[in-house]
């Protein structure tokens, strides 16, 4: 192999994206919903749409593992924020955490979500918590966007009203019917009927993701979803965090978060 | 300050490896830090053919460590020998390949290649729970062992042999000396405990595969426990391996009779821990006005007249 290639092998192309970041912000947004915003020391790259961080929750050894969190937003003065849900020990942790206090991040990890191609029409379905994934979408499509938003009731459907305040057409539908349609987000897509040149864009809880890939299929629809599974080290090493594709396991952290939906084998 | 450390006729330039199973085959570090920080790779477990590997979830985190079963997942011997090995040699670091088989003839075969392939030294996987051949069954009986490193052994011209050993067993002291009177270079110990987690709320195993593999500072006190036993038992080198964290883990390790030491799952908590390693070592060094760390292997006081 020529030299210089070697060199750019050996290269720690991604040193940057293991830093310490000053915590700026960690608010409640909704019952059980926060808002955290760092400011990293030093510069790694800026996030893309899709993409995430691994993020300490307190010191080693207990709680150990950091735990993954999607890009949410980047405000002007160079901080990056998370939207989250508590839900375990390491969030109940990481809620816990005061404004100026220091916290470990690696990232932005992972791929992205691929911009549509011409004359393909975004729709972006969220389910959830899912919406901190396709945020960032949301604000970049705007009124090109259509929005499908599924939850359990309304607690759960955090950030609505931001979510129409990026002027998207906005589609909310509830379990139990207190927003929207009762039904399920897959109930709200065959209602909208999307046209062949729409492309989703997907993030939400396991069986949702499934629902969303076998109704896509099924429509002859491509799209895009981000997933989540059981992850160590964020950086690929682990081999923990796989999903089926078929050309076999594939790593969330790496070759994902965001997947083709016609690659999946969910 | 003297750093380097000597498995077999295997020269590190310092005490601390990865351990398999956490550290890929290096790519994904290298991306962090130049990997000729460390005193060797020991990569991810290589078979015969590639493995898909466990379905998932593969990995859960427990108090103070975590759990995993991932089934060896690996690319297999010639991917291994055209893509990886090529790559981890670009670093001035040991490269040790970590080899499992189905039957003795496989890993005998295996190890040949990679011998023939360059790496520095071989380390016998007998330890992995969370596959169905192969693995812990050779660990299970010390004789059994005893033949299976003695056919490797035979088929290796250049490569150090190193047989990494599981603490699932009732003694391991008499599994190590079957390692060694095989004609292994080094023992590395310890693999993960088997173990499990389960969902109350389910009523199901956390993992797909039902048990997995228990690592991290949960099992460290079990595994210096270990290392401190078999350094007594055998004359061979050992490596320990177990929850090391920081530069004072290390040398637990070491004076409880290791020569060198891995980190493992640290590596999944923080892409630098292994060179914080290396540098924690070498603080405590300076600290206590050590010229050469091999006067610390072994260097445990017991003041207790019964031990």
């Amino acid at each position: 192999m020529p030299a210089r290639e070697a060199a750019a092998d050996k290269a720690p192309v991604n040193a940057g994206r293991s830093f310490s970041a000053a915590l700026t912000g960690n608010f409640e947004v909704s019952p059980g919903y926060r808002l955290l915003t760092f400011r990293p020391e030093g510069s790694p790259p800026p996030p893309r749409p899709g993409q995430f961080y691994m993020v300490s929750t307190g010191p080693m050894p207990e709680p150990m593992l950091k735990r993954p969190f999607c890009y949410f937003d980047t405000t002007g003065e160079g901080e990056i924020s998370m939207l989250y849900k508590v839900q375990g020990k390491g969030t109940r942790l990481l809620a816990s955490m005061k404004e100026g206090g220091t916290i470990d991040v690696l990232g932005p990890l992972g791929n992205y979500y691929p911009m549509p191609k011409k004359g393909q029409r975004p729709i972006i379905v969220a389910g959830g918590i899912g919406i901190a994934s396709v945020m960032p979408l949301i604000k970049k499509f705007g009124a090109e966007a259509r929005v499908v938003f599924g939850a359990r009731s309304r607690e759960d459907m955090v950030m609505r009203r931001e979510v129409s305040g990026f002027l998207c057409e906005l589609h909310g539908c509830t379990d139990d019917g207190s927003v929207g349609l009762q039904g399920t987000v897959v109930d709200m897509l065959g209602e909208l009927g999307p046209e062949k040149d729409s492309v989703i864009y997907a993030c939400g809880p396991k069986p949702m993701t499934r629902a969303v890939v076998a109704y896509a299929v099924e429509s002859g629809i491509g799209g895009y979803v981000s997933l989540e599974e059981h992850m160590a080290c964020g950086i690929g090493a682990c081999m923990g965090c796989v999903v089926m594709t078929k050309k076999g396991y594939r790593r969330v952290c790496k070759e994902g978060p965001v997947f083709r939906i016609e690659d999946l084998l969910l | 300050m003297n750093l380097s450390v000597s498995i077999g006729k295997l020269r590190l330039k310092n005490p601390v490896l990865v351990a398999s199973g956490t550290f890929g085959y290096g790519e994904e570090f290298a991306e962090y830090y130049d990997l000729g920080l460390l005193g060797g790779v020991m990569m991810k477990g290589i078979s015969l053919k590639p493995r898909e590997g466990n379905p998932p979830p593969r990995v859960y985190e427990t108090p103070c460590g975590m759990l995993n079963a991932i089934g060896l997942q690996n690319v297999g011997l010639s991917r291994f020998i055209k893509e990886k090995l090529p790559f981890i040699r670009q670093f001035d670091t040991a490269a040790i390949a970590n080899v499992l088989g189905n039957t003795p003839a496989e890993y005998v075969r295996i190890s040949r290649a990679l011998d023939e392939a360059g790496v520095d030294a071989i380390e016998l996987n007998v330890s992995c729970p969370n596959v169905k051949k192969g693995g812990i069954a050779f660990c299970a009986d010390p004789r059994t062992l005893g033949r299976l490193v003695g056919k490797v052994r035979e088929a290796l011209k250049s490569a150090s042999l190193i047989v990494k050993l599981s603490p699932n067993v009732t003694d391991i002291r008499s599994v190590a000396r079957a390692a060694e009177d095989g004609g292994a270079d080094a023992v590395s110990l310890i693999n993960t405990i088997t173990a499990m987690a389960i969902d109350a709320r389910t009523r199901r195993p956390v993992l797909a595969n039902v048990t997995g593999g228990l690592s991290g500072p949960a099992i460290k006190p079990i595994a210096l426990r270990m290392v401190h036993e078999v350094h007594k038992e055998v004359k061979i080198p050992v490596i320990g391996m177990g929850g090391i964290t920081t530069g004072l883990d290390a040398v637990e390790f070491m004076l409880a009779g290791a020569t060198a030491v891995a980190v493992g799952t640290a590596n999944f908590v923080s892409p630098g821990a292994a060179p914080a390693v290396v540098d924690g070592i070498e603080a405590f060094m300076r600290e206590e006005g050590i010229e050469d760390i091999n006067s610390l292997i072994g260097g445990l006081v017991i003041d207790n007249p019964d031990h």
